[in-house]
C-alpha cells in the first residue's frame, strides 16, 4: 500500500483549547533521514512554544508548513516517506490531503470540560478516549489539567483518560477541605466514585505524584499502577525558594522568573503562560488555598509526607520519570524506588518533563500502562 | 468556567458577585433599576444601556433609582461611603460629572487627608466615556485626564471584559474613591472571563503585544486601535510593544519606562483632547525620567482640541484612528538616532 509508505506530518493539537498553531521554523532539512522522536519543527501557540517530534520514520520528502505561518490543527505541514515512494505518489498524497474540520473533531471528542460535584466542592475535569482501562492524570501544586496538554490525546488512543483540576486549582472549587496528602487522596477517590472509575492507572506529576501514591496506600484496590513524574513524596528535599516565590508572586514581572524554574528550556515560559498562571492566582480563594497547601505539605521547606518509602513493599507496578534538570524536586529522588520501580531520567528536561519531552514521556507511559493492564 | 462574555456582562457580574459577598455594597443611579413604581416594570431598564439589568431581581432594595440630580446622589453615595457602606454610583455619562465636582474633588478626594486618615471613602463612581456612539458633544467626551489630575482619586479605564471585571471588583474593595470609566463602544466586546471573582491590582499595566521597534501606550478603546496599528506595522516588519495602562491613577510607570528602554521610541495614544492629557503626561514623564533611552521625540496621537462632532463623518475623523497611530510610529522611526530602522551599533 502506497499510503503506508507515505506518512503526514501535521499540526499537532496541544491541549483542549488549541485550534491552530504557528510554524516558527524547521529543524530538519528536506531529504533528511528521520527517526522516531527526532525533532522536526518548532510550533508556537498562544500558550506555549514547543517542538514537533517525529512519530514515524522515513525521509523528509516534502516541507509544506511555511515559517511564521499559522495553520489549523491537523493541517499537513510535511511528508515523510520511504525512498521507494515516487514523487508523483507523494504529490498525489499532498493534493488529496484534507484537513479535518475543527467542528467535526469537537463533536467526535465531546465537550471539552466536564464538572463533577463532590462533597468537598466542584471539580473540573476533561475526559478523552473510550478504552476499557482508565488513566487519571493528576497535576502538581499551582497547576491544572492543561499541564497534560501534550499527553492527554496521546494516551487516549487505548484508554479512557481523565485529567482533573485538583481542589483549589484550575477551575475547581477553591476551598480545600483537608490540605493534607490524605485529604487530597480522599478527594481523588471521591472524584473516581463520582465519575464512575472503579480502578485506574494513576499518573501524577509533582504533588500529584504524592497524591497518587497516597491513594494507592489508602485504597489499593482502586489503583492499578502508578506513574510518578518529577514526583513529590519520594524524598524530603524541595526547592522551598520556588514554592515561596510561586505563592507570593503577584505580578507578571515577579512570576516569570519563578516559572522559568519549571523548565530546562527557559524560553518555553511564554507571555501567555505567565498570564494564565497569573489569572489563576488572582481568583478569589486561590492565595488562601496555596498557602494552606504549602504550609501543610512543605512545612519548614521540607516535604512532610513521604509515602514513597512505604510503597516499596506494595504489590503494584510503578514507573518513575524525571527530568534530569529538575530545579524543583531533585532528580536524585528518582533513585528512591530503584529495584521496585522502572526508572527513567530524561536529559535536557526540567520539572515539567511531560511537556518538555512529551513524546518520550508518552511512549514510556503507554508502555507502562500497557504492561500494567 | 472561563467563557466568552461581553464587557457589559462582565461589569454586571462583578457587581452581582460583590453584592453577594459584601452586604454593604449598594448601587444607585439614574434608571439603574428602571421604572421602579410601575407594576411589572421594576427591572425593565437596568441603566441607560442595560448594564445593571437583572440585578434588582437578585438584590432588591440595595439598588436605588435616583432623581435626575447627579450632585445629590453622588453626594449621597460619598456620604454613605464615609459612613461605612461601599456604594457604587452610576453616573450615565462622564460629561455630566461637572455638576458634582465639589462632591468628588473637594469632599470624596479629600476626606482621608483632611481627617488625618481617620475617614475613608470606598465609593466607586461608574461612568460611560468616549466617542463613536453618535451621541454628540455632551455625551461623548473622554474626561479621564481631569480626574487623573486630582490626588485622592483613583481612575480606571478597562479595554476588555476580563480586565473590566477584575478591575471593578478591585475598585469596589478599594478603600479610596474610584472613577471607573466604561467605554460605551467596548460594552459588546467579548473576552474569556472566569465565572469566579478575581481582582486585578491597580497600577499594573498590561503588555498586550511585544515588539522591539517602538512602544505604543494606550488605554480603553485606543488599545484596540493600537493593536490594529501593530498588526499593520507587522506587515512592514515593524514590531511594537503595545501597553494597556488599565489604570491611569495610579499609573504603572515602571512598565512604560522598561519598554521604552528596550525600544527607544514612544507613541502615546489618548482619546482625550491633546492638552493636559494622559498623552502629555506619559510623554513628559518619559522625557524627564528616561530621556537617555529615547532615540527620537515622543509622538502623541490624540483627539483634536474640539468638541466631539455630531456629524458621523466628522466624529469618525475625530477619533484617533489606527492609521494615525501607524503614521506616528513611522514618524518616530524616521526621526532621531538610528532613523530608518537601522540601529546604530553601540
Amino acid at each position: 500500500m502506497t499510503e503506508s509508505r507515505i506518512r503526514p506530518i501535521v499540526m499537532p493539537k496541544w491541549g483542549l483549547s488549541m485550534s491552530e498553531g504557528k510554524v516558527t521554523g524547521w529543524l530538519m532539512k528536506l531529504g533528511a533521514t528521520v527517526k522516531v522522536g527526532d525533532e522536526l519543527l518548532e510550533v508556537e501557540t498562544e500558550k506555549i512554544a514547543s517542538v514537533v517530534e517525529a512519530g514515524d520514520q522515513g525521509t523528509l520528502r516534502r516541507i509544506i508548513g511555511e515559517p511564521q505561518t499559522v495553520y489549523p490543527v491537523k493541517a499537513l505541514l510535511g511528508v515523510l516517506a520511504d525512498d521507494e515512494a515516487s514523487d508523483s505518489e507523494i504529490d498525489a498524497y499532498v493534493a488529496s490531503y484534507v484537513t479535518p474540520a475543527a467542528a467535526e473533531e469537537e463533536e467526535e471528542a465531546g465537550p471539552q470540560y466536564l464538572v463533577a460535584e463532590l462533597p468537598s466542592g466542584t471539580v473540573r475535569y476533561a475526559k478523552r478516549g473510550e478504552g476499557d482501562a482508565a488513566i487519571v492524570l493528576i497535576h502538581g501544586l499551582g497547576g491544572d489539567l492543561d499541564n497534560w496538554l501534550f499527553n492527554i490525546d496521546a494516551l487516549a488512543k487505548r484508554a479512557s483518560v481523565y485529567a482533573l483540576d485538583l481542589p483549589g486549582h484550575g477551575q475547581s472549587s477553591k476551598t480545600i477541605a483537608d490540605p493534607t496528602l490524605r485529604g487530597l487522596a480522599r478527594a481523588l477517590i471521591q472524584f473516581m466514585d463520582e465519575v464512575g472509575i472503579e480502578d485506574a492507572h494513576l499518573v501524577g506529576h509533582s504533588l500529584g505524584g504524592a497524591i497518587a501514591m497516597q491513594t494507592a496506600l489508602d485504597a489499593p484496590d482502586r489503583v492499578r499502577s502508578l506513574a510518578l513524574i518529577g514526583s513529590a513524596g519520594l524524598g524530603p528535599e524541595i526547592n522551598s525558594g520556588y514554592i515561596d516565590a510561586f505563592v507570593t508572586a503577584g505580578s507578571r514581572r515577579e512570576l516569570k522568573p519563578v516559572l522559568q524554574h519549571l523548565f530546562a528550556k527557559k524560553e518555553l515560559v511564554s507571555r501567555q503562560l505567565v498570564d494564565d498562571v497569573l489569572k489563576y492566582k488572582r481568583l478569589d480563594g486561590v492565595d488562601e488555598a496555596l498557602r494552606k497547601l504549602t504550609s501543610s505539605l512543605f512545612t519548614g521547606g521540607r516535604q512532610q509526607a513521604l509515602p514513597g518509602a512505604v510503597l516499596r513493599d506494595a504489590d503494584i507496578p510503578i514507573m518513575v520519570i524525571w527530568g534530569e534538570d529538575d530545579e524543583i524536586i531533585p532528580a536524585k529522588h528518582a533513585a528512591t524506588l530503584i529495584g521496585k520501580a522502572r526508572t527513567h531520567v530524561i536529559a535536557g528536561a526540567g520539572h515539567m518533563v511531560q511537556m518538555e519531552a512529551a513524546n518520550a514521556v508518552n511512549a514510556l507511559l503507554e508502555e507502562h500502562v500497557g504492561a500494567g493492564r | 468556567m472561563a467563557r466568552k462574555i461581553s464587557m457589559k456582562d462582565a461589569i454586571n457580574e462583578a457587581i452581582d458577585l460583590e453584592m453577594r459577598r459584601d452586604p454593604t455594597v449598594i448601587l444607585m443611579g439614574e434608571d439603574v433599576v428602571g421604572g421602579t413604581g410601575s407594576p411589572g416594570e421594576a427591572d425593565a431598564w437596568g441603566g441607560v444601556l442595560g448594564v445593571t439589568k437583572g440585578l434588582y431581581a437578585k438584590h432588591g432594595k440595595r439598588l436605588m433609582d435616583t432623581p435626575l440630580s447627579e450632585s445629590a446622589y453622588v453626594g449621597a453615595a460619598i456620604g454613605a461611603a464615609a459612613c461605612g457602606m461601599r456604594p457604587i454610583a452610576e453616573l450615565m455619562f462622564i460629561d455630566f460629572m461637572g455638576v458634582c465636582f465639589d462632591e468628588i474633588f473637594n469632599q470624596a478626594a479629600k476626606f482621608k487627608y483632611m481627617f488625618g486618615g481617620k475617614a475613608q471613602t470606598p465609593v466607586v463612581i461608574r461612568t460611560m466615556v468616549g466617542a463613536g456612539f453618535r451621541a454628540a458633544a455632551q455625551h461623548s467626551q473622554m474626561l479621564t485626564p481631569i480626574f487623573t489630575h486630582i490626588p485622592g482619586l483613583k481612575v480606571v479605564c478597562p479595554s476588555n471584559a476580563y480586565d473590566a471585571k477584575g478591575l471593578l471588583i478591585q475598585s469596589i474593595r478599594d478603600n479610596d474613591p474610584v472613577i471607573f470609566c466604561e467605554h460605551k463602544n467596548l460594552y459588546a466586546h467579548e473576552s474569556d472571563v472566569p465565572a469566579e471573582a478575581y481582582t486585578i491590582p491597580f497600577g499594573e499595566a498590561n503588555v498586550v503585544r511585544e515588539g522591539k521597534d517602538a512602544t505604543i501606550v494606550a488605554y480603553g478603546l485606543m488599545v484596540h486601535k493600537a493593536l490594529e496599528a501593530a498588526e499593520a506595522l507587522a506587515k512592514e516588519k515593524v514590531a511594537v510593544d503595545v501597553i494597556d495602562l488599565r489604570t491611569l491613577s495610579p499609573i504603572d510607570w515602571d512598565t512604560v519606562i522598561e519598554s521604552v528602554e528596550n525600544t527607544g521610541r514612544l507613541v502615546v495614544v489618548d482619546e482625550a483632547h491633546p492638552r493636559c492629557s494622559i498623552a502629555t503626561d506619559v510623554a513628559a514623564y518619559v522625557g524627564q525620567n528616561a530621556f537617555g533611552a529615547l532615540r527620537a521625540g515622543a509622538q502623541m496621537v490624540t483627539a483634536p482640541h474640539t468638541p466631539v462632532p455630531f456629524s458621523p463623518a466628522l466624529e469618525d475623523l475625530y477619533i484617533p484612528s489606527s492609521g494615525a497611530i501607524v503614521a506616528a510610529v513611522r514618524r518616530t522611526l524616521a526621526s532621531g538616532e538610528g532613523a530608518g530602522g537601522h540601529r546604530k551599533a553601540s
